[in-house]
C-alpha cells in the first residue's frame, strides 16, 4: 500500500507545469502530496523511508502496475485516479472500520481524490467529441490493469481481515455508475495484464517503471549514506 | 467581481467634482484604492502591467523547481517541494485575480505572456543544473521576492496589497526552506558542500538583478513611487538584501563570489562590485538560457490543455451551468490551500534571522 502510494504520488508529481489549467496545477500537486505522505506514514512502520523508497530496485517494489503506468494525456491520468481511489476509498473505509487510525484519515483523502478523478471523468466523457474519445480510450487501456487491485493482499490484522469480494463489488458498482454517467462504456474485457493478476504484488512490474525509478533514485544513490 | 466600474462610469457614480484631487488626496493620505475608485489611466496601465508580470513570474518560476521534482533525493524534501510548486501555483492564482478587479481577465494576460507582450521575471530563465540550485532559489530568489514583496503589502491599490500580504506569509516559508536545504548541503559530505558552493555562485548575481536596473536607469519608478505602488527605489531594496545575505552566507559557510563584498564603516552597508548589466539586457530580450524552454514549455502546456478546456466547458454548456472551465474547478482551491498551510505549519524549519 505504501508503494502504490509513493509510485502514483511520483506520476503526479511529473504534472507539475504542464496542467491544464492553473487550479489543476494545484489539484494535481495536492494529490500528490496527500499519497507521499500516506507513504511516508506506512513506510514509517516498515523502516527507514528514505532506505525503503531510494534503494530498493524494481523487483522488490510491491505497488499495482495501475500506478506505474505513464500519465498519458489528461483523461488517462484522471481516469487512473479515478481507478485507484475509488478502490483505496474503499479499502481504507474498511480498515478504518476494522479500528485502524491511519485509515481513517486517509479515507478522507482517498474520497477526495476520488470525487475529483470522478468530476473530470464525467466532464471529460460528456464534453467534446475529442474529449469523449480519449477518454474511453484512457478507460480501455487501463482496465487490464485493474483487477490486480482486488488480489488479497498478504499482512498482519487488519490488513489480514479486509473483505477482498466486497471491495471488488463496491468498486464495480461505483466506477460503472461514474462511467455511465459520463456516457463512457465499461470494457467487457478482462481485468488482468500481461502478468497474471497481482503481479506487481509479487515485483513484476511493467517496462515504463524502471526507468521512473531510475529517474526517482538516481541523485539518492550518487551520494551513499548522505543526508539531505 | 466582474461589475469593474471603468473610467468615466466611476466618475459620474461617484460624484465628486474632481477625482483626480480626490484620487491624489487618498494617496498622499495613505489610503487604499478600490476596484470601483476612479484612478488615473496610466496607474491603471501601471498596476495591471505590473502584477501581470508578477503573476507570471509565479507560473514560470513553477518550472525550474518543478525539474527537481522527480529526483528529489529524500521523501521529506520532495514534500516540501512539492508543497512549494504548488503554492506558487496559488500565488499566480491571487495574482491574476487581483489583476482581474482592474478590467483584464487571466486568458487575456496568459496570451501576452505566451506571446510575449509581457514578461517575467528574469531570473526564471537560469536552468537548475543541480540538488543545490532548488536551495539557492528558496534561499536567494524567494528572499530577493521577500525583499522585494514586502514593502508592496503597503501598495496603494489595495487588492495588490492584500494579494501580496498572502503571498509573503508563504514566501518567507519557502526562504527559510530554502536555506535549511543548503545549510543541510553545507553541514553534509564535502561533494554536498560543493554542490551547494556552486549553487550559490551561480545565483547570487543573477538574484541580484531582480531588483531591476540601477535607480538612473529605472524608466517607471519615479512614478510608481509617487503613485505609492512603490515604496523604495531598486537600488534600496538591492542593498537591503545584499546586507541581509552576507551575515546569511557566513551561517551557512559558503561565500558569495563577489570580491569586492566589504563591509563599509561610514555607510553602515556592505558595498559589492558591479553588476553585469549586458547580462540582465540580454536576458530581458529573451537570450538568456532558458527564455526559449521556460515560454516554450507553457505554450505548450497550454496547447495541449485546450481540449481539456472545451470539455469542461462544453460540459458545463449542456448542463446550463454556463460555468467557464476554471471556475468549474475553483471550488476544489479552498481545501488546497488550506492544506498546505498545514504542511508548512508542520515543518521545522531553521530561521536565516
Amino acid at each position: 500500500m505504501a508503494d502504490d502510494a509513493l509510485v502514483l504520488s511520483h506520476r503526479l508529481g511529473e504534472w507539475a507545469g504542464h496542467a491544464p489549467v492553473l487550479e489543476e496545477e494545484l489539484a494535481l500537486a495536492n494529490i500528490a502530496l496527500d499519497l507521499l505522505g500516506q507513504a511516508r506514514v506506512l513506510y514509517s512502520q516498515l523502516g527507514d523511508e528514505d532506505e525503503l523508497a531510494f534503494l530498493r530496485e524494481e523487483r522488490s517494489f510491491r505497488n499495482c502496475q495501475l500506478v506505474e503506468q505513464p500519465n498519458g494525456d489528461f483523461a488517462c491520468t484522471m481516469v487512473r485516479q479515478l481507478f485507484f481511489s475509488a478502490c483505496q476509498e474503499l479499502l481504507f473505509g474498511q480498515l478504518a472500520e476494522l479500528g485502524d487510525p491511519l485509515a481513517s484519515k486517509a479515507v478522507k483523502e482517498a474520497e477526495y481524490h476520488r470525487d475529483h478523478a470522478e468530476h473530470w471523468t464525467i466532464r471529460l466523457g460528456d464534453g467534446t467529441e475529442e474529449s469523449h474519445a480519449r477518454t474511453q480510450r484512457a478507460v480501455d487501456g487501463l482496465w487490464r490493469y485493474t483487477g490486480e487491485l482486488f488480489e488479497p493482499l498478504p499482512g498482519p490484522a487488519p490488513v489480514g481481515a479486509v473483505d477482498w469480494a466486497a471491495l471488488r463489488a463496491g468498486w464495480t458498482e461505483r466506477v460503472t455508475r461514474v462511467l455511465t454517467s459520463a456516457t463512457l462504456t465499461v470494457p467487457d474485457s478482462p481485468q488482468s495484464g500481461a502478468w497474471a493478476a497481482g503481479a506487481g504484488r509479487q515485483g513484476l512490474h511493467t517496462e515504463p517503471f524502471g526507468r521512473m525509478l531510475a529517474e526517482m533514485q538516481h541523485l539518492h544513490r550518487s551520494h551513499p549514506g548522505a543526508s539531505w | 467581481m466582474t461589475s469593474v466600474l471603468l473610467g468615466e462610469g466611476a466618475q459620474s457614480s461617484e460624484g465628486p467634482a474632481d477625482p483626480l484631487a480626490d484620487f491624489e488626496g487618498a494617496i498622499a493620505a495613505d489610503e487604499r484604492i478600490e476596484p470601483r475608485d476612479w484612478m488615473p489611466d496610466d496607474y491603471r496601465k501601471t498596476l495591471v502591467r505590473q502584477m501581470a508580470q508578477h503573476a507570471h513570474s509565479e507560473i514560470i518560476g513553477m518550472q525550474p523547481e518543478a525539474n527537481w521534482i522527480t529526483r528529489a533525493p529524500s521523501l521529506r524534501r520532495k514534500a516540501i517541494l512539492m508543497a512549494k510548486v504548488q503554492d506558487e501555483a496559488g500565488h499566480g492564482l491571487y495574482l491574476y485575480s487581483a489583476a482581474e478587479t482592474l478590467g483584464t481577465s487571466r486568458e487575456e494576460l496568459l496570451d501576452k505572456l505566451h506571446s510575449g507582450r509581457q514578461k517575467y521575471s528574469s531570473i526564471f530563465n537560469y536552468p537548475t543544473l543541480t540538488w543545490a540550485d532548488v536551495g539557492a532559489i528558496g534561499w536567494l530568489v524567494d528572499g530577493a521576492a521577500i525583499t522585494n514583496q514586502v514593502p508592496l503589502c503597503r501598495c496603494s491599490y489595495g487588492p495588490y496589497a492584500r494579494a501580496m500580504i498572502r503571498v509573503c506569509k508563504e514566501e518567507s516559508f519557502h526562504q527559510r526552506q530554502g536555506f535549511e536545504l543548503l545549510l543541510a548541503l553545507s553541514r553534509g559530505t564535502e561533494a554536498q558542500h560543493a554542490m551547494a558552493q556552486d549553487a550559490v555562485d551561480r545565483w547570487w548575481w543573477p538574484s541580484l538583478m531582480m531588483f531591476g536596473p540601477p535607480d538612473d536607469e529605472s524608466a517607471h519608478s519615479a512614478r510608481s513611487m509617487a503613485w505609492k505602488i512603490k515604496r523604495h527605489s531598486n537600488d534600496e531594496l538591492r542593498q537591503r538584501f545584499v546586507d541581509i545575505c552576507v551575515p546569511q552566507a557566513e551561517a551557512l559557510g559558503l561565500t558569495l563570489p563577489d570580491p569586492d563584498l566589504r563591509w563599509n564603516e561610514e555607510r553602515g552597508h556592505w558595498d559589492f562590485g558591479p553588476i553585469d548589466w549586458e547580462e540582465f539586457r540580454q536576458v530581458l530580450q529573451g537570450n538568456g538560457p532558458c527564455n526559449e524552454e521556460r515560454i516554450g514549455r507553457r505554450r505548450q502546456a497550454h496547447e495541449d490543455g485546450a481540449w481539456v478546456r472545451d470539455a469542461a466547458a462544453a460540459y458545463a454548456a449542456k448542463r446550463g451551468t454556463g460555468r467557464p472551465a476554471a471556475q468549474a474547478v475553483a471550488q476544489e482551491q479552498p481545501r488546497a490551500q488550506a492544506q498546505t498551510q498545514d504542511q508548512h505549519d508542520g515543518e521545522t524549519a531553521v530561521s536565516p534571522r
